[in-house]
């Protein structure tokens, strides 16, 4: 079960980049009828294809749950992998709404990377915790994933309307702004693609070093090591002695991995920046050239609406509830539920700026992706570098 | 108060922008202005926007403001995220005063010293929740009530320039009377409420969803009061409870009536060879934690009891107490929250030192000892003083930090046939001091005997119904106004022509494509949508 499980999210996966393709399509072909919004057949193609990419996940998702008999989203690979799989099926709910293939070429990509990055962390099925056996992990999980999921949405669109909306003609603090939002997300290509590279190859090198308590310990690393561990030693032969060494409180490796994804982040967009001969975004500005303004803006105000009540469900409401039950307590400050309050309050601030007039349009655009940048914190930078008592998930 | 008399007749409240009833511009700046209608708020009287004179009204206007809402909701985020850089004093475990410092160095201290450690509690923190409740309560009540009343007011039969300022409006100059009635039934199959006069028509659906965002108001204050009502005495009780394993103990704050007995403490973790699908993680992981358990009983005082006498209980219940499955009892909940191994007993054989043979041991409960020990043929052993957990205090006298038994000392007596009176002796883990002198017996340690407590929460929170409640009014208030959208259309005859005008509080892509729908198979021109004709003009020139 777990095998067949893997290889529906491995079809997914395919389903989905090639999708991509298609999407892009769709865009380029002239359209004959410009009044009436009707997907052509490259479009068709490709809402097909996610809509069997979504299914082939679904299966990926129902079986593992078989296999492990709980609900796979008990970890960090598991989570990240459904979040991927709500963000698709938001964005094929929101397609179903307003029929523009253009937001797919947009959220596939996101939601690729997403999948990608998950399957960077252990893959295998983790037995539940005493805390985490509960009906609730089903509930408050998946209710929370996809609120972030439709809140993303408005990221997308966003994105699109900054895209669109920014003058690629002159340099601008926008135009900068805009290409590190492109660059980040290179950068997570990036981390993918160091770390397929250095675990395809079995990198491996351990140290000697002390922690924070004057213990010594070894460290194993997966990759080579720029920044080496507190007093650390070398005890592989053949390895790499780091150029720079840490204090005991910052976690050496954790930061090496950071490291290697930047550099493997910045090779990838110096390439592209080669090929392309001016700003990722500047190159994808053709491709908007259809879309209004007005309708992106509402799309990225419409997900938001859909989304925040799911995300105020899930990611407090449910969370209070078994948190009542698991913790004796139902609400206790722990960083990853003051960062749902924090994403919760951001879009509560969101939604009220829209009442006033002048945050429509571009300046909405901006905030859309700035709640996109805290929903990933939440997920990524919590998980990973605050942990707390929801750190099962950084494993 | 002065009230304004619009043309159509309708007395408008004193501050009116637009005429409740027609929408007539009332107020002459709006009136200059040649763009679309701000229709927020129905363009009503809301108190904040009309006076400003006394100290009432400035306050009243500082937080009726959304601009100073929106200011409070993101100093409470950012102050949020000051308070995840570091753990919270309630998730370290040593003093904060050395824990930060220690872990974190001088930014450590510099958090510590800023009252961080403690943010979510400090009266700062508070201060900005607090405001942000009077903000909720103060906005809300500026609009809701004057939204209602214009709602209320409005009739079907509009002013024209009312109407041309409509973000989406249209004419028409050639049509029939069977248009109309067509347009009619399609508004009705799309479940619009129809109002008609003069022959006049609006159309409206979903006012309702006005309504959302001040009942998701209304549970946020609810939510915020059940909060408060925590700092009430006896609303709230938090406490921990050890009880080890075979003993009873009073459950802390239910008025002594409660006893919990604790029968077994059970740690289970997954085994590899028999959960296999979890194999590989339980290799990587190492060891992982299936259950922790708790079997226990719950009893309650039957009578009352001298002071000093045992309390006659009554089992109330049995319970497996888990994570995840508290047990529940009168309003109280006791939840599995830890457990650790703590010393039982203790076993010392009375040994000659220069024989090296024991004349016979001894077991000590280090709960509650016994005070003498008969080994018979006249050896025995007396406890003198108990230190269950030694420490030297400030004046370098032996005394003890607490009464759980995590580093037992003991001074015995040693009475022997050859000692009568008696040896003294101060035995404690790994050392013995003999203070009058070399003695001729020792206890010699042969060993320890460990059991299981365990660790629980004892709660009770009586604002739950109030958190709970706010919470349901939330979720009710914010999907009303998230997934309801208020729609009018008006369909009006002026000048011999027909008119449409449209206004939806969001979603005007639906909006439109709704009015395209009704209008289809008849004559009447689509409205356009001004706004996007105007910026379409913009950018095109």
């Amino acid at each position: 079960m777990a095998g067949l499980s893997s290889n529906l999210l491995f079809i997914a996966f395919i389903l989905y980049l090639v999708s991509i393709l298609f999407y892009g399509g769709s865009i380029k072909e002239k359209r004959a009828n410009q009044g009436k919004r009707e997907t052509n057949k490259w479009g068709k193609i490709a809402v097909s294809l996610t809509i069997i990419g979504f299914i082939a996940q679904l299966g990926y998702f129902i079986t593992r749950w078989i296999a492990a008999k709980h609900a796979p989203v008990s970890n960090m690979f598991e989570f990240t992998t459904f979040f991927g799989m709500a963000l698709v099926g938001a964005f094929i709910v929101i397609y179903f709404i307003y029929r523009t293939t253009l937001l797919g070429l947009f959220t596939m990509p996101v939601a690729i990377l997403i999948i990608a990055y998950a399957s960077m962390f252990p893959r295998e099925i983790t037995p539940l915790i005493p805390a985490l056996q509960s009906y609730w992990l089903h509930i408050h999980v998946t209710t929370a994933a996809i609120g972030e999921a439709i809140l993303a949405i408005s990221f997308a669109a966003g994105l699109i309307y900054l895209v669109k909306g920014i003058d690629q003609s002159t340099r601008s603090k926008k135009t900068f702004w805009l290409e590190v939002i492109m660059f980040s997300l290179v950068a997570v290509l990036g981390f993918v693609a160091v770390s397929s590279i250095f675990s395809a190859a079995d990198y491996h090198e351990e140290f000697s070093w002390v922690d924070k308590h004057d213990n010594e310990a070894t460290l194993d690393y997966s990759m080579p090591a720029l920044i080496g561990p507190h007093e650390g030693q070398l005890l592989t032969e053949g390895g790499l002695n780091p150029l720079v060494s840490v204090p005991a409180f910052i976690n050496a490796k954790k930061l090496n991995t950071v490291v290697w994804s930047l550099i493997g982040g910045i090779v990838l967009y110096v390439i592209i920046r080669l090929v392309l001969r001016k700003r990722i975004s500047a190159a994808l500005q053709p491709l908007v050239k259809n879309i209004k303004l007005d309708f992106v803006d509402e799309i990225s105000y419409r997900s938001v609406l859909i989304g925040f009540p799911v995300f105020t469900l899930g990611a407090l409401i449910f969370a209070m509830i078994w948190a009542h039950m698991a913790w004796s307590r139902f609400w206790g400050w722990d960083p990853k539920e003051v960062w749902a309050l924090i994403t919760w309050l951001f879009y509560a601030a969101f939604l009220h700026l829209r009442l006033s007039k002048g945050w429509h349009g571009e300046k909405s655009a901006w905030l859309a992706v700035v709640g996109f940048v805290i929903i990933m914190f939440n997920l990524v930078a919590v998980n990973l570098v605050i942990a707390g008592l929801h750190s099962y998930a950084g494993s | 108060m002065e009230q304004v008399k619009c043309e159509c007749g309708h007395v408008n409240p004193h501050g009116t922008v637009l005429c409740e009833a027609c929408g007539k511009v009332l107020d002459e700046q709006e009136e200059k202005k040649s763009q679309l209608l701000d229709m927020r708020y129905e363009g009503s009287a809301r108190r904040s926007q009309t006076y400003n004179k006394t100290i009432v009204d400035k306050i009243w206007n500082f937080f009726s403001s959304v601009k100073v809402g929106v200011w409070l909701i993101v100093l409470t985020l950012i102050a949020s995220i000051l308070g995840t850089i570091l753990p919270q004093e309630m998730y370290i475990n040593l003093p904060p005063e050395v824990y930060y410092e220690q872990e974190y160095g001088w930014f450590g201290k510099m958090y510590y010293q800023l009252g961080f450690h403690d943010l979510y509690g400090s009266w700062w923190y508070l201060l900005l929740i607090a405001m942000i409740g009077v903000s909720l309560v103060i906005c809300s009540l500026d609009r809701v009530i004057p939204l209602y009343k214009a709602l209320k007011a409005q009739r079907v039969t509009r002013n024209e320039g009312f109407l041309k300022r409509q973000r989406v409006f249209g004419t028409t100059s050639n049509f029939s009377d069977h248009d109309l009635k067509l347009v009619k039934e399609h508004l009705k199959a799309k479940r619009y409420q129809i109002r008609e006069e003069n022959g006049d028509l609006l159309a409206e659906k979903g006012r309702f969803s006005r309504w959302g965002p001040y009942v998701n108001h209304i549970g946020l204050i609810i939510f915020l009061f059940g909060g408060m009502l925590r700092f009430i005495p006896g609303m709230y009780v938090n406490e921990d409870l050890w009880v080890r394993e075979g003993e009873t103990a009073l459950v802390p704050e239910t008025g002594e009536q409660f006893y919990l007995k604790n029968n077994q403490f059970i740690l289970q973790t997954y085994d590899k060879n028999k959960d296999k699908t979890f194999e590989e993680a339980i290799e990587r992981a190492g060891q992982v934690v299936k259950n922790y358990q708790s079997n226990v009983e719950l009893y309650q005082k039957k009578s009352e009891s001298l002071p000093g006498e045992e309390p006659k209980l009554e089992k109330v219940k049995e319970y497996k107490v888990r994570v995840n499955h508290p047990l529940t009892f009168d309003g109280y909940s006791i939840f599995q929250s830890s457990y650790r191994s703590e010393l039982n007993s203790m076993t010392f054989s009375l040994t000659n030192k220069q024989t090296n043979q024991s004349v016979g041991d001894l077991t000590i409960s280090l709960v509650n000892p016994k005070s003498h020990y008969d080994l018979g043929n006249g050896y025995s052993v007396e406890i003198i003083e108990y230190f269950p957990d030694f420490e030297f205090d400030k004046n370098k006298e032996p005394s003890t930090k607490s009464r759980v038994p995590n580093n037992p000392a003991f001074v015995f007596r040693m009475i022997s046939p050859e000692k009568p009176e008696g040896e003294t002796s101060f035995v404690a883990i790994k050392q013995t001091i003999e203070p009058f002198g070399e003695n001729t017996y020792k206890m010699s340690f042969k060993g320890i005997e460990t059991k299981n407590v365990s660790g629980f929460t004892v709660r009770k929170d009586s604002s739950l119904w109030a958190i709970i409640l706010g919470g349901i009014i939330f979720m009710i208030g914010v999907v009303q106004g998230a997934y309801w959208n208020h729609r009018r259309i008006w369909i009006q005859r002026k000048n011999g022509q027909v008119w449409i005008a449209a206004h939806t509080n969001k979603n005007w892509y639906g909006l439109k494509q709704e009015i395209e729908a009704c209008i289809e198979n008849t004559e009447l021109n689509i409205p356009v949508d001004q706004l996007q004709a105007e910026k379409e003009e913009q950018e095109g020139a």
